[in-house]
């Protein structure tokens, strides 16, 4: 156990190392200059233009300005924009737009998700089965920016019963329509996973054998089919949270929800270097974190996977 | 005496896919109070399907006609509380995996522990435990099993935990449906031992269904013998074995392996061996040393059979000659060429020499290759052969292993298991290889297609005279095959020498272990 535990944690610093310094790479290889794009239409003077970027070390190669970001960055720091402004500082004002839109999605993407793949995995290929099927597919097939703005044309304009755009209402009100159509795109997966895998289930040995030990339908379903039936649904969600706490950069621009998707979009948009970087990096060390979830929660439900 | 369970006229009907297939046909028997009743039958004779009838855990395309009688009530009339309150509790069931019939994600204790306090829900949890313990004492399973899961246990352990939860309601009646199946051939006898043993704990009575005839001698009373869903013939088992009734019963009489059926071959010396494997060592990263310092010798011509349970090496010792097993020490020559450090082109040559036949037929062939495809593929990759010169040389592949020509074009889930084991051999035999290498090619066939395989084996043996590496944990069926048997234990041979010397006079513990679990009829 230790030594799969020292094994992973050297996986997840190689992983971190390799992809932070591809993003910082890719960033720095985007065309055009963001210290010129500073002086907006007037073009700044060379020696000031020249200043900025001896502040930066934007004449330095490329490793040694990696090699200086992550040392700063094993101490926390994010680095500043070309702004000057922090750049944790500015994401501290965006993560929790994010995280409530992220959770808000989660939650109904489990309790609908879930919900449905019990109901059709538990009636299989019944007419409930089938709908679940087509229904799901079906919204998941209408591009996102479609839903969105039938969504706020329906729910905002007609019926007026929800805010159209921005966070003045706060949550929930303000994140009910980008929420719900975030979670429209991973309903789908998440029902047709839990289908498969309780149906699955259903028609195991082992649940068969339950049954003819007599033991109550609560009990056979509420435990037994529950517990087998969940471990790749979890390992799914779990993944997903991790995504949609990333932000998501469509939604979050129709809706205009000043989350860190949009701020990434902007950024990149700006050749704000070290905020790309910034988002980028935060946003690998939130997915790092959540497959290691992962890994954590397939052992804690599976305990044939325990012991190597 | 009145029955403890009787069947009138039970007939089930399976929908499947706009049509219905009969799999029970007007089923009469009855279970005697106290008694053993065996119902045989090969995979379709409805064995199993009459079992779960008993219970209601048909699937739900099944339609169910007649009467099945069990303490007063008819149970296809029953609703789904009054079937909880039967299973288990008064009929409870042995299934034939024990490991998947166990929830994979609870202990077995919690499994136990469940079970006991849905019978007696007054019960505490601690009574509950120790209740528990009391029965894995009972399958002889030691108490500190409690907290294992079934992973963690054998098969034959796992298989003990299933009799214990079976016993834990106190059943009048228990349905062991192909207990012993999936277990190794030692286990097996302790498994028929157990369930005896609980028959006396629970003065129940039991219906054991098996395809094993052997089983039936040792441990039934009286005998149904079933075919295409229909009763062929009920007798006494000592009536049965001695004055079979109908030809069908006879059939399967006669298909049990019987010992010595194979005559002596003069074995030729002085000759390059087809396979020469001189200490070998196979260690594998994860489980550790799976061959241990093997040596053995295949003359052209000849069959060696190659004896063990699981995990006993057989099976690697075959991956090693054919490249695909870490050999930690020592040499494997196939003709005369060294396979160890052999160039990936000379491995790839010395491999179209050897045949090979794994035990799942199913998955050995590829389900979306007609059959054709599969048994063509070595000419065409091999010897380049094409067009019509294939097609004409599979057709004789086909016929050689007594299947139409004209079946190339099927696919294998057309065929049945021991069709498609054919298919498999014919493929093996395409190259016409000096070696052949059978992997337990019958431990997933009934026994009357058992019977058939080898004979094919036999006589394809006689016409193309290669040499044979026959692995298997059938004791029987080697003697039947191998001019030479070794026997494996942990790795090493313990013991390998002339079929007769091993079989008849053997030197070695293991060996008359090995001997003694399998009843010679």
């Amino acid at each position: 156990m230790l030594r799969f535990t020292l094994r992973r944690l050297a996986e997840l610093a190689l992983v971190f190392l390799g992809v932070t310094f591809a993003i910082y790479a890719a960033v720095f290889a985007l065309p055009g200059d963001p210290i010129a794009s500073l002086g907006g239409d007037r073009p700044l003077a060379p020696d000031v233009a020249e200043r900025i970027r001896a502040v930066y070390h934007l004449n330095d190669p490329l490793w040694s300005q990696y090699l200086r970001y992550l040392g700063r960055l094993l101490t926390g720091d994010l680095g500043t924009d070309f702004h000057g402004r922090s750049v944790a500082e500015r994401l501290a004002t965006r993560w929790p737009v994010t995280i409530r839109l992220a959770l808000t999605a989660w939650v109904i993407q489990v309790v609908v998700g879930v919900g449905l793949g019990l109901l059709a995995g538990l009636r299989k290929n019944t007419w409930i089965d089938r709908s679940v099927l087509v229904l799901t597919i079906l919204i998941a097939s209408v591009p996102v920016f479609v839903l969105a703005a039938t969504a706020q044309l329906v729910f905002g304009v007609r019926l007026a019963l929800l805010p159209i755009a921005g966070i003045s209402d706060g949550w929930p009100l303000s994140y009910l329509l980008p929420a719900t159509t975030l979670a429209v795109y991973g309903l789908a997966a998440v029902a047709r996973l839990t289908r498969g895998s309780v149906a699955e289930t259903m028609g195991s040995d082992h649940v068969r054998a339950l049954w003819a030990r007599g033991l109550s339908r609560r009990r056979v379903i509420g435990i037994h089919v529950l517990r087998n039936s969940s471990i790749p649904v979890l390992t799914f969600l779990a993944v997903d949270l991790g995504f949609l706490l990333g932000g998501a950069v469509v939604t979050e621009g129709i809706f205009n929800l000043p989350g860190v998707g949009q701020l990434l979009f902007q950024s990149i948009r700006s050749h704000e270097g070290p905020t790309v970087v910034g988002i980028a990096t935060a946003l690998i060390i939130v997915f790092l974190l959540s497959s290691a979830l992962v890994d954590l929660l397939n052992s804690l439900l599976d305990p044939r996977i325990r012991h190597d | 005496m009145t029955d403890v369970l009787s069947f009138s006229d039970l007939t089930v009907d399976f929908a499947v896919g706009g049509t219905t297939v009969r799999a029970v046909d007007r089923v009469s028997l009855g279970v005697r109070p106290g008694e053993v009743l065996a119902l045989v039958g090969e995979s379709g004779s409805g064995k199993s399907v009459t079992a779960l009838a008993a219970v209601g855990l048909l699937p739900a395309n099944a339609t169910v006609s007649g009467r099945i009688a069990f303490g007063g009530a008819d149970v296809v009339s029953m609703n789904r509380r009054e079937l909880t309150a039967l299973r288990g509790r008064r009929i409870a069931m042995v299934f034939q995996d024990p490991v998947g019939a166990l929830d994979p994600v609870f202990t077995i204790g919690s499994q136990l522990v469940e079970t006991i306090r849905a019978y007696r829900p007054g019960l505490s949890r601690p009574a509950a435990r120790a209740r528990a313990v009391e029965l894995l004492e009972l399958v002889e399973i030691p108490a500190d099993r409690f907290r294992s899961y079934p992973h963690q246990l054998s098969g034959g352990q796992c298989q003990r935990v299933m009799i214990a939860l079976a016993v834990a309601g106190d059943p009048e009646l228990l349905i062991a449906d192909e207990p012993t199946t999936a277990l190794d051939v030692t286990v097996q006898q302790e498994i028929l031992g157990v369930l005896l043993a609980v028959r006396a704990e629970i003065s129940g009575a039991i219906l054991l269904i098996t395809h094993d005839l052997g089983v039936v001698a040792d441990v039934a009373d009286r005998v149904v013998v079933l075919r295409d869903g229909a009763v062929v013939e009920t007798a006494p088992v000592a009536e049965l074995f001695e004055r079979p009734q109908t030809a069908y019963t006879r059939e399967l009489l006669a298909a049990i392996p019987r010992g010595g059926a194979r005559d002596q071959t003069g074995a030729v010396g002085d000759v390059v061996p087809v396979l020469s494997i001189e200490e070998l060592t196979v260690d594998y990263r994860r489980t550790g040393r799976a061959v241990d310092g093997v040596s053995l010798r295949l003359d052209p011509g000849e069959i060696t059979g190659l004896v063990g349970e699981s995990g006993s090496g057989k099976s690697t010792i075959a991956k090693a000659v054919l490249g695909l097993a870490p050999i930690t020490a020592g040499e494997i020559r196939v003709g005369g060429e060294s396979l160890t450090g052999a160039r990936p082109a000379a491995l790839r040559r010395i491999r179209s020499g050897i045949g090979v036949v794994f035990q799942n037929p199913a998955g050995s062939l590829n389900p979306r290759a007609a059959i054709g495809r599969s048994i063509g593929e070595p000419l065409a990759v091999h010897r380049g052969v094409r067009g019509a010169a294939l097609r004409a040389r599979v057709g004789d592949l086909l016929e050689s292993v007594e299947l139409p020509r004209s079946w190339a074009d099927r696919y294998p889930h057309e065929l049945s298991g021991g069709q498609r084991q054919r298919v498999s051999i014919a493929r093996a035999l395409a190259l016409d290889p000096p070696l052949l290498i059978a992997d337990e090619p019958t431990s997933a066939l009934d026994v009357s297609v058992q019977a058939t395989v080898l004979e094919l084996i036999r006589s394809l043996q006689r016409d193309l005279h290669f040499a044979c590496l026959f692995i298997s944990h059938d004791l029987v069926v080697v003697d039947q095959l191998c001019d030479r048997v070794a026997v494996l234990s942990q790795g090493r041979v313990v013991e390998q020498g002339a079929r007769e010397a091993v079989l008849r006079a053997p030197q070695a513990p293991y060996t008359l272990r090995l001997l003694a679990a399998r009843s010679w009829k």
